[in-house]
């Protein structure tokens, strides 16, 4: 099947957890994953009601703060277009940090 | 160093308990994010790219050894283990669950800390030189006045909804370490042919998408006018500053727009309303305040040489290095001030571990009489160091990875946390400075190139302070992809530049190769090995840079 020459590209919605404020997706069963291999992946007419959904869940104090972003699927996978979603969809800064970087800078410098 | 007073204690407390119940509130449902966003900016908790950041202030960038030994606590037991210290001497932690926050803040108002005014549109922590009551070069110790403007701007009712925040910065050496030229205010204490304390005044400096200069607009205002001059100068703001464009809104632009003479005339006028009021300084207020920074007791002259020291200086040549590069002198004979870099070959620059923090502050006590210094260049500072002791310090710091002997060279790099920690930014910073770490990090290249600060920011917003780098990285993006503008020839001292823009950006891969041309070509054209490379950058101008990158035009 070809995709509609109209439809924009594949999203996934994506948030911040209230509590804790580490980056979650939105998944096939309404919850919200911190993995967005289990995102769920959105065509274009589906993005209203997912972001709707964002809402009413932010209004239940699960999450902040939903938008969509733009992805490439690739096998089935979602993998963010925009660097800066896809440094948050790795969970982390792309440097290492805190001990693990200590231990990294002793192991060269020996 | 100041503590607090009842009245600072139960502020604070209430505080505490008045975000506790903010925050019970917010996750109980009670408060939307709409309405919970600026009680949390009030209180230093951001939401950034990957979770809640907390901002935590440190007064003119001093701290004591319980104070640091807390930060580690919290680091452990909230965080990920490590803090990050920033460009306006404050601590940043990335990943402070919200819930926990409150108990955050109770553990650090037990230290006398809070995370108070560290965001939002008021008047900002208030930064210092990090050598400050400790420096040779120093004609005033700039911290008892840096505190009494804290007490002035906590809270101040007039001043908490100003047209956009506002970043005051105070230093008392002719050597301006803390950056003064490039803030909202920049105070200069200084001493008069009689011996007198006043302040030279710059208004109007800042960072950010429009970089400027301040203007001075007063030679030497008398120490007593200090409260009422700065009340002056931020009510001629909060009127007519600009808040239809949050771009347009700081200080720096209502100088520009209006004249430094005009504000000047507008300042004087607001001045000489209430200059004689309750904001007019009683000596026996300033010397109060002053008490709590004297110089410990025990902190007596020793002989100027050091046996120990130099006997260890010969044997080792990784102490001989630091203490070449690291430290400085310190007013009281036989004495000396250390910066500890945060600037580990490959590192992120500014961040420690807890265990880091740990050592410090048991260096601090045993060795600094108590006392630590957080730099804007994101370094930590011993200020009160026996020489005798160096050798003892040194070898504690080289163990921790703390004893990198780069404070000044190209490796000591200020780079914000840019697109890997911050919601704000276009690029990162991190790699880039880590990248340029690696390239320059033999000590013998290093030496060579001599002084020569980069700062790197990610985004236009400057927190890297790239506009006064004597290389300036701006990162941005293009089409998706990360790009890096390079400035040369800005500075933050005493000699105040903004850098210029030398031509089109660099990407990712080519800009560390960029760097180094322009380091090389700054290595070719020198006058001398004296001549570093802010003076040859002024000598020379953009011309032998700009075909070295770009090729004869």
């Amino acid at each position: 099947m070809f995709k509609a020459a109209t439809s924009g590209p594949a999203k996934v919605v994506t948030a911040n957890r209230l509590d804790n404020g580490l980056v979650v997706f939105l998944d096939p069963q309404g919850g919200w994953t911190l993995d967005i291999a289990e995102a769920r992946i959105l065509d274009d007419d589906e993005i209203d009601a997912a972001l709707a959904y964002g809402k009413e869940q932010d209004d239940a104090r699960i999450i902040v703060d939903s938008y969509a972003i733009d992805v490439q699927v690739t096998d089935g996978l979602a993998v963010p277009v925009r660097l800066r979603e896809k440094i948050r969809a790795e969970r982390g800064p792309t440097i290492v940090y805190g001990e693990a970087e200590r231990t990294k800078l002793t192991a060269a410098a020996d | 160093m100041y503590r607090y007073d009842e009245f600072d204690q139960e502020f604070v407390t209430e505080r505490v308990a008045q975000f506790r119940g903010q925050v019970e509130r917010r996750l109980s449902g009670e408060l939307t994010e709409d309405q919970f966003k600026p009680l949390r900016l009030m209180n230093g908790v951001y939401l950034q790219l990957h979770a809640y950041m907390l901002r935590i202030a440190v007064p003119y960038g001093t701290l004591n050894a319980e104070q640091v030994r807390m930060l580690a606590f919290i680091a452990r037991k909230y965080d990920r283990g490590y803090g990050h210290f920033t460009t306006r001497q404050n601590l940043q932690f990335h990943w402070p669950a919200l819930k926990d926050v409150p108990d955050i803040l109770e553990h650090l108002a037990s230290v006398e800390m809070h995370a108070i005014q560290t965001s939002g549109n008021c008047i900002r922590n208030v930064t210092a030189d990090q050598f400050a009551g400790a420096a040779a070069d120093e004609a005033v110790d700039p911290r008892p006045y840096a505190e009494i403007l804290r007490q002035w701007s906590s809270l101040h009712p007039e001043f908490v909804f100003l047209p956009r925040k506002f970043k005051i910065a105070v230093t008392g050496a002719e050597r301006d370490r803390a950056a003064i030229q490039v803030h909202d205010i920049g105070l200069h204490a200084k001493r008069d042919e009689s011996g007198r304390i006043g302040f030279a005044v710059y208004v109007g400096g800042g960072l950010g998408r429009t970089p400027m200069i301040a203007h001075k607009i007063h030679d030497f205002l008398p120490e007593e006018d200090i409260l009422s001059y700065c009340e002056a100068i931020l009510r001629v703001y909060n009127l007519f500053g600009r808040r239809d464009n949050k771009y347009k809104a700081r200080i720096k632009i209502l100088v520009h727009e209006t004249g430094a003479e005009e504000i000047k005339r507008q300042v004087d006028a607001e001045w000489e309303r209430i200059r004689h009021s309750a904001l007019a300084l009683p000596d026996s207020e300033i010397e109060r305040i002053q008490a709590y920074f004297a110089l410990p007791a025990d902190l007596t002259p020793r002989p100027a040489e050091s046996v120990v020291l130099n006997r260890a200086r010969v044997t080792n040549a990784g102490l001989n290095q630091w203490i070449d590069q690291n430290v400085v002198p310190h007013k009281i004979s036989g004495h000396a001030i250390a910066t500890i870099s945060l600037k580990p070959i490959g590192g992120t620059p500014g961040d420690a571990t807890a265990e880091q923090m740990e050592l410090v502050a048991d260096l601090a006590e045993r060795y600094s009489h108590g006392e630590i210094r957080v730099s804007h260049e994101q370094n930590l500072v011993l200020p009160h160091l026996a020489l005798d002791d160096l050798p003892a310090v040194y070898e504690a710091l080289e163990r921790a990875g703390l004893g990198t002997a780069n404070a000044g060279l190209v490796t000591d790099i200020i780079a914000c946390p840019g697109l890997d920690y911050c919601a704000l930014a276009n690029a990162r910073s991190i790699p880039i400075a880590q990248r340029i770490s690696e390239r320059f990090g033999s000590q013998a290249r290093q030496n060579e190139i001599g002084d020569l600060k980069i700062k790197i920011s990610g985004c236009i917003n400057a927190c890297g302070h790239h506009h006064v780098g004597h290389i300036g990285i701006l990162g941005v993006e293009k089409k998706g992809e990360e790009f890096y503008q390079l400035t040369l020839g800005g500075s933050g001292d005493e000699t105040t530049s903004i850098g210029e823009i030398i031509g089109k950006g660099f990407s990712s891969d080519e800009v560390i190769d960029a760097v180094e041309t322009v380091v090389d070509t700054y290595l070719a054209h020198r006058a001398n090995a004296d001549e570093d490379f802010l003076a040859a950058y002024r000598r020379l101008g953009q011309a032998p840079f700009k075909e070295a990158l770009y090729g004869a035009t």
